[in-house]
């Protein structure tokens, strides 16, 4: 599984941001063709992300390219970008599971022979988008993740954004169980404050309690703090690591069911602790088993 | 003429003409002092007699100044200063010629600096850093001796063991009253500290203060006393405020010095130096200034109270010490209003001179007892010695200041820098001016790693142990070129236009005329 704990824009019109996204240390990077470039700097922003593609190391990020949407420039993006091996298209304003396979359609004709496949991610920012947030989900095998963009969203609604969210509420859950339901990642909507660290700690934390595997971010400044919140916490590896030996005694005892402090240890608690300790071993925040 | 190396590997005339014999750089504490203290002219004032003179022009009658002598002046007025130029004007008026500035910085501002030397009035510069006109004429040659550039603790032993003899020192004074008592904290031009210009007033022939803000006897605080002043000259005005303090200093928002003074926070805390009696000093711009953010959080999330902040002043660093964080403020020259601010109201923050800050050749020097310094550079090499002379264009751009002296004193110093500025890689083969030797300096660190000087194997351990991104800086240089490519060596003419001076006063390298 890939970690997406941070997805972090980076305009794709800004040769110095390009150089330096692989830099700080953020889970993927998204080179943007869309809402950060002009209309009128489409094309030279559309070369310059496909040369960065080509020359520049972006270390252990994930490179991703958020194409402009299908009823714009999406179809001269996918041609510029693909051969370039990207890891992941961030396909904006998706309403429907034919947008995704159009998408899909165009990539795979893109690729080059040989090429690593390029995956997808639905970016969910409409009414329309979050209503057909399932079928969307499993539109393609290409796609991995679910992301929301809540600002377009509440536009659309005529509900104004708040910092408590209560207005994106409904939106957050279905994006978070729709990817559920197909086993794919589900990612946020950014915090747009760029100032207010305690206020994205908290937005963060309420995403990571609703299901969130990871949250896009629009400042470096805000990776490590969004990394702190998706990380598992010393609590939670002392926890697992109690699970899996309670249910290791109990195999070697031939016991059908092991408990801990009293509670039942059951498959789905198991599931949960292996994944804190993939999560745990993958950052190098607990020992190899 | 006979060629000598240094102890970094610079080849260096055995003596250059208009500067004298080279004292080759021998190791940074390799040079030991062998004189006395230089003593300047006892006199005295009668009780009849009275200090205030109208005007500059009087001054320079009555001491006389004559052809040929060394005129000091401190540089707390930066680019507000308007002493200088007053000063020389008066000069040229009078047809006095050959005359050497001691000036503790050049700033832009300074620029009709540059035609009193094609006019022959000035033929000298010494000086610890320089920016703007002047300094692009350094490099084009205009002097006709090569400029003396020095450290800021390097000047202040100048000063006293007489290698850099001051006849009047002209002191630019933000306020003074009549019997001239100096202070750098009230009137129009307040700058807080005047510590550099402590070594001139007690060791210049003639003291004379110079200013806009003239308050009744006696003036209080002094930090330049009336037993050392022979007069005082009021002026309309010595300076322009919004050149000499900034409002606020700002931490930098640019991600990247950001992200690189995050790491150097890192880099402080796994070396075990987050704890309580930390000291610390950084500068004022970019990256270094975000290190003391850094450095802040990590000193409040363990609990700890450091025991100071050194150099020039901050309002940051002011914030630091009202928050509890350090227990002093040791200044020798602030930077903001805050700055200003704090050392005229706070009894723990101190005014100190600069051979107090940074003079190798005294019973110890402030910076002694620094646990940790960030300091910039423009290149460094893959010996670590540090250029922060000229720039990429070859042309002098800046000047040691405080630099050589904190990195040889602090227990651990950190360069911090982007590994590309602009499309050029900092890490060189050989840096093309070195300021400050390798020896002297710990750790870099930049966004795509930290590297480790190869004598600190101690530092290294602790970083690998912390997790911190370790390279040598070999492979830091091959990444910046492998994205950059390698940049074209800089050619220079064959004119030494400056000799850089190390702290001790040994030549470390010297400036040639750029093409």
């Amino acid at each position: 599984m890939d970690l997406r704990r941070t997805m972090l824009f980076m305009p794709g019109n800004n040769p110095g941001m390009l150089q330096n996204g692989g830099v700080f240390g953020a889970d993927a990077i998204i080179l943007d063709l869309e809402d950060a470039v002009a209309p009128q700097e489409k094309d030279a922003a559309r070369l310059l992300v496909a040369q960065s593609l080509k020359t520049v190391d972006y270390g252990t990020s994930e490179k991703v390219v958020r194409i402009n949407p299908l009823d714009t420039f999406a179809r001269i993006d996918i041609p510029a970008i693909v051969p370039c091996c990207p890891d992941a298209i961030l396909v904006p304003k998706v309403e429907s599971s034919e947008d995704i396979q159009e998408v899909a359609r165009l990539v795979a004709v893109a690729e080059k022979p040989g090429q690593a496949q390029v995956k997808l991610i639905a970016l969910l920012e409409t009414p329309r988008g979050i209503a057909e947030a399932y079928r969307i989900a499993k539109a393609d095998k290409r796609v991995v993740a679910l992301a929301f963009g809540a600002e377009d969203y509440t536009a659309s609604l005529g509900a104004k954004r708040t910092k408590e969210g209560t207005e994106i509420f409904t939106a957050r859950t279905i994006v978070v169980n729709s990817a559920a339901a197909v086993g794919i990642q589900s990612i946020d909507t950014p915090f747009t404050d760029v100032n207010d660290i305690e206020g994205l700690v908290a937005d963060t934390q309420l995403a990571k309690q609703l299901g969130f595997k990871g949250k896009l971010s629009i400042n470096p400044r805000q990776i490590d703090d969004i990394h702190k919140v998706f990380n598992p916490t010393v609590q939670d590896i002392n926890w697992a690591e109690r699970i899996i030996k309670a249910i290791r005694k109990a195999e070697a005892e031939g016991a059908g069911v092991a408990s801990l402090d009293g509670k039942m240890v059951d498959a789905p608690i198991v599931a949960r602790a292996e994944l804190i300790l993939y999560l745990a071993r993958l950052l190098g925040l607990a020992e190899e088993a | 003429m006979n060629q000598l190396t240094n102890a970094i590997g610079r080849d260096l005339p055995e003596s250059i003409e208009g500067y004298g014999k080279v004292r080759p750089f021998a190791g940074a504490f390799a040079t030991l002092p062998d004189m006395p203290r230089q003593a300047p002219k006892v006199k005295r004032a009668l009780p009849s007699e009275q200090k205030l003179v109208e005007d500059i022009e009087t001054v320079f009658k009555q001491i006389p100044i004559k052809d040929g002598m060394t005129l000091s002046f401190h540089h707390h007025l930066r680019n507000g200063d308007g002493v200088v130029n007053l000063v020389l004007a008066v000069a040229a008026k009078l047809g006095i010629k050959n005359l050497t500035v001691a000036l503790s910085s050049v700033f832009p501002v300074h620029a009709p600096l540059v035609e009193h030397v094609k006019n022959g009035v000035v033929v000298g510069l010494d000086t610890n850093y320089m920016s703007g006109p002047v300094a692009q004429a350094v490099s084009h040659g205009l002097f006709p001796r090569p400029v003396v550039m020095r450290t800021h603790g390097g000047r202040a032993r100048a000063i006293e063991c007489g290698q850099l003899k001051i006849d009047v020192a002209f002191i630019a004074a933000p306020a003074a009253d009549d019997y001239g008592n100096v202070n750098g904290v009230e009137g129009p031009a307040a700058c807080g500290s005047l510590g550099y210009a402590i070594p001139d007033a007690q060791y210049a022939d003639h003291v004379v203060a110079v200013t806009d803000h003239l308050m009744p006897y006696p003036l209080s605080p002094i930090s330049i006393p009336q037993t050392r002043v022979d007069y005082v000259v009021k002026v309309e005005c010595i300076g322009d405020p919004k050149g000499i303090v900034s409002g606020t200093t700002k931490i930098t928002r640019d991600p990247v010095g950001l992200k690189i003074a995050e790491t150097t926070a890192k880099v402080i805390k796994a070396a075990g130096l987050i704890k309580d009696d930390f000291s610390f000093q950084t500068g004022a711009g970019g990256a270094s200034l975000a290190a003391a953010y850094y450095v802040r959080q990590m000193m409040e999330e363990a609990g700890v109270t450091g025991s100071f902040a050194l150099g020039g002043i901050t309002g940051y660093m002011v914030e630091m010490l009202e928050a509890g964080l350090f227990r002093k403020l040791i200044d020798v020259q602030g930077f903001d209003l805050d700055a200003v601010r704090s050392i005229a109201s706070n009894p723990k923050h101190l005014e100190v001179s600069a051979d107090f800050y940074a003079s190798p050749f005294n019973m110890g020097a402030a910076v002694n007892k620094l646990d940790v310094v960030v300091l910039g550079a423009t290149e460094i090499d893959t010996d670590f010695n540090v250029n922060v002379v000229t720039g990429s264009d070859g042309v002098v751009m800046g000047g040691s200041g405080g630099h050589s002296d904190a990195a040889a004193g602090a227990k651990m110093t950190i360069i911090v820098a982007n590994l590309l500025r602009g499309r050029l890689p900092i890490i060189k083969g050989q840096v093309l001016t070195a300021t400050t030797p390798g020896e002297t300096i710990d750790v870099l660190v930049t966004e795509r790693g930290v590297a480790v000087n190869p004598n600190r194997t101690d530092l290294y351990e602790k970083f690998k142990a912390a997790g911190l991104p370790l390279k040598t800086v070999e492979e830091l240089k091959i990444l910046a070129e492998k994205m950059a490519g390698v940049p074209e060596s800089i050619t220079t003419g064959e004119k030494i236009v400056a000799v850089v001076e190390y702290r001790d006063g040994t030549v470390i390298d010297v400036v040639r005329q750029s093409k």
